[in-house]
């Protein structure tokens, strides 16, 4: 069931294309990575959901239905580029940016107050702004997104101005948000976060999508039939695999990393292996999504 | 609508609840108090008082230098050069020399002194000269004292205005004053209010919250908000301000013209011990002034002026304060903003500069012109409207104001949607052509 549709959505400015025939389909419940180095069109893809600027020619739609500039309430959106008015009090700007996402002044109170409570953030609400930390401000900046219950969140390099603790329990609450069916947009170059946290990817690179469906799936898809032995004794090249490294490791055993050439899988491979070495262990070296990222992009540049 | 009125709301209400509009509006009537009695104060009790030194060799003049409370005359009996050098050595400010000279052909006064005289002074010693010498003549001629104070008058003409039903009595000079007051209230509302819309697009440009709103309500409500909410803040202010300065104006006043009468009656003294029956005129004096003044007030129509100030200082703030607001989308501080302001500007410095001619014929070709062209017709409508302005006139240039803020929120606008999301971009006059023309 998917909650977000993208479809052949292409923009461009006037001195180059930002995006390129970019289709996605974002399942509804899912944490779906929106990954690309800088320049590849994340932005100005997150831009046109949120009706901020408008496409050349593609179609978006939110649960089946057009998105037009009311639908927008149901989204929350956290920009990379993001701030607060300094002036203003941090409990009154809440409410005031939950106002124009259409809730009353007494509905938006009554949600932010648990909000408040589970940030720690209670005790700041009648302060201003720029009297707070980066960090607090970054949490304040969190509520703002998602204090009208949204059902799409889309977070724009989320973790950035977080100190490991504060990132930690941004993290448990989108995690959480999710458990409750929220549809989390998260655009990163993070890829730690990515591999924690999403369940489905999409790569764009040079205003062009190269890559997306479930990470598990993408992953599998990347794997390149290189297994990890840890052995002891003298291994060496043989026509069933090759070696790729090799490195002594702290109990004196070799770890090896080996590409499997045999046609029979894993097991194959370890019964060619066990003939030649004590095995200790082994492992399918499965790729993270930074190996993936890099390979694709660095694969398209070079092509 | 109900983004636009919390936008609005905002914006008023951050505004109106800041320490500096509640201190500038406390303090707005004292400053216009101060403007206009201060030079009035200082030209009452004048500069440093002076002493000139009178050598009147002819002997005539004795009655004709009294002095004043800033100027004060001493005669001296020495010779020219004696008298010069009592001035190089600062015993006097300066030395008047009058050579015996003969009435019907007078020459040969000179003055001397330490620096360059001001023109007010060598006029004045000028007319008091000449206003001698036109007395001896004609007692030369037989006519005596009381005939001459008698041949004085003073001749104000008063000036009826036909363009209404019935006849007003109008007073130029209180057109004037109201008229210029007016332009100019205009001229620094729509700068300082202008200059706020513009300072408070760029403060959410830079604190980069403008994304975060701009996700939920369209760039055009966000700046029509804001561009409303300040006129609110303005209009606020204007009348908090009015109502205020009535109050401080008549304080100042009533301790003012008090003190004035204690003048009068001094100088009546003086004048009654040199015999001179003047107390009848002095009060006659009075009394003309103070009603010339409610007259002059009395033959403008003020309910004219009032809403006519209203529309001219909203329509002329909504014109200039979207292009304010367009200005502000497009740059990343206050310093880069300098450039696009000063042809923003020129319209506003131009009628400003324009209204003294305005003032000379304030039913002129200029004058009319002016008043027609949006981006001038603010000021200088406001400086004519207290003459009288026909009503097809002035009908005219407020459709055609309207029409001008119809267009530049127009123009301002779509400029705006592009500039406030680009951020470090060197903006110069082809990108801003460029975003105007952009599509969404």
């Amino acid at each position: 069931m998917e909650l977000l549709k993208v479809e052949n959505i292409s923009k461009a400015y006037a001195e180059h294309q930002a995006l390129s025939d970019v289709s996605l389909s974002i399942p509804k419940g899912s944490i779906f990575g929106l990954l690309g180095p800088n320049g590849a069109g994340k932005t100005t893809l997150i831009r046109i959901i949120t009706q901020i600027i408008e496409q050349d020619t593609g179609v978006i739609s939110l649960s089946g239905n057009k998105m037009t500039a009311e639908l927008v309430r149901n989204i929350g959106y956290l920009p990379e580029e993001r701030g607060l008015y300094k002036k203003m009090k941090v409990g009154e700007q809440l409410i005031y940016l939950a106002q124009l996402k259409g809730l009353s002044k007494a509905e938006a109170k009554a949600r932010l107050k648990p909000w408040l409570e589970r940030l720690d953030l209670m005790a700041w609400s009648e302060k201003k702004v720029e009297d707070l930390s980066k960090g607090m401000a970054q949490k304040v900046q969190f509520i703002a997104t998602v204090v009208h219950e949204p059902e799409l969140i889309i977070l724009d390099e989320p973790f950035s101005g977080f100190d490991p603790v504060n990132a930690d329990l941004i993290k448990d609450e989108i995690l959480r948000l999710r458990d409750e069916g929220t549809t989390v947009i998260f655009s990163t170059h993070r890829m730690e976060s990515v591999e924690e946290l999403c369940d489905h990817i999409a790569l764009l690179n040079k205003s062009k999508k190269i890559l997306d469906g479930p990470k598990l799936r993408i992953k599998e898809e990347h794997k390149d039939g290189t297994f990890i032995v840890t052995h002891k004794g003298q291994l060496v090249n043989a026509p069933y695999f090759e070696i790729i490294s090799q490195k002594t490791t702290e109990t004196g055993l070799t770890e090896t990393v080996v590409k499997d050439f045999t046609d029979g899988g894993p097991n194959t491979l370890l019964k060619e292996l066990i003939g030649k070495v004590e095995i200790h262990g082994f492992i399918e070296r499965v790729p993270s999504i930074n190996d993936i990222f890099i390979s694709n992009v660095t694969d398209k540049k070079n092509g | 609508m109900g983004k636009i009125g919390l936008i609005i709301s905002r914006e008023y209400l951050s505004r109106v609840q800041k320490k500096s509009f509640v201190i500038m509006t406390l303090l707005g009537p004292f400053l216009f108090a101060a403007m206009l009695f201060l030079p009035a104060y200082l030209a009452t009790t004048g500069g440093d008082s002076k002493t000139i030194a009178v050598i009147d060799d002819s002997g005539l003049f004795e009655l004709a230098f009294e002095n004043t409370e800033d100027t004060f005359y001493e005669f001296l009996k020495v010779d020219q050069e004696t008298g010069k050098e009592l001035v190089k050595n600062e015993s006097f400010d300066g030395l008047l020399y009058i050579p015996n000279l003969d009435v019907q052909d007078p020459d040969g006064v000179s003055f001397y002194g330490s620096s360059n005289p001001s023109l007010s002074m060598m006029g004045d010693l000028g007319y008091r000269i000449e206003n001698e010498i036109e007395n001896i003549k004609l007692r030369q001629s037989g006519i005596d004292r009381e005939v001459l104070d008698n041949l004085k008058v003073d001749i104000d003409i008063n000036s009826y205005n036909l363009s209404g039903d019935d006849e007003q009595e109008s007073s130029s000079i209180g057109a004037s004053a109201i008229g210029y007051i007016s332009s100019f209230m205009i001229y620094i509302f729509i700068f300082i209010y202008g200059a706020q819309c513009m300072r408070g697009v760029i403060e959410e440009k830079t604190s980069r919250i403008i994304e975060v709103v701009i996700s939920s309500v369209r760039p055009f409500q966000l700046m029509m908000g804001k561009v409303v909410g300040i006129a609110g803040v303005g209009l606020t202010q204007f009348l908090l301000w009015i109502l205020l300065s009535f109050g401080v104006v008549s304080a100042i006043g009533a301790v003012f013209s008090s003190s004035a009468g204690d003048m009068k009656a001094q100088q009546r003294e003086q004048l009654e011990s040199m015999n001179i029956p003047q107390d009848e005129m002095m009060a006659e004096m009075d009394e003309d002034v103070l009603s010339k003044v409610a007259s002059a007030l009395g033959s403008i129509n003020i309910p004219l002026v009032v809403v006519s100030f209203l529309f001219f200082f909203l329509s002329g703030y909504l014109l200039y304060g979207a292009l304010f607001a367009a200005i502000g989308s497009a740059v990343d501080s206050d310093a880069d903003a300098q450039q696009f302001m000063l042809p923003v500007t020129i319209p506003l410095i131009i009628s400003i500069v324009s209204l003294s001619a305005i003032l000379n014929d304030p039913n002129g070709t200029l004058a009319f012109w002016l008043s027609m062209i949006p981006f001038t017709a603010p000021v200088v409508m406001m400086m004519r409207v207290p003459f009288g302005v026909p009503a097809w006139e002035l009908i005219l240039s407020m459709a055609l104001m309207i029409g001008g803020f119809v267009f530049t929120i127009w123009v301002g606008s779509r400029i705006y949607r592009i500039g406030i999301l680009m951020h470090g971009t060197k903006v110069n006059y082809k990108i801003l052509a460029k975003w105007f023309m952009m599509k969404n």
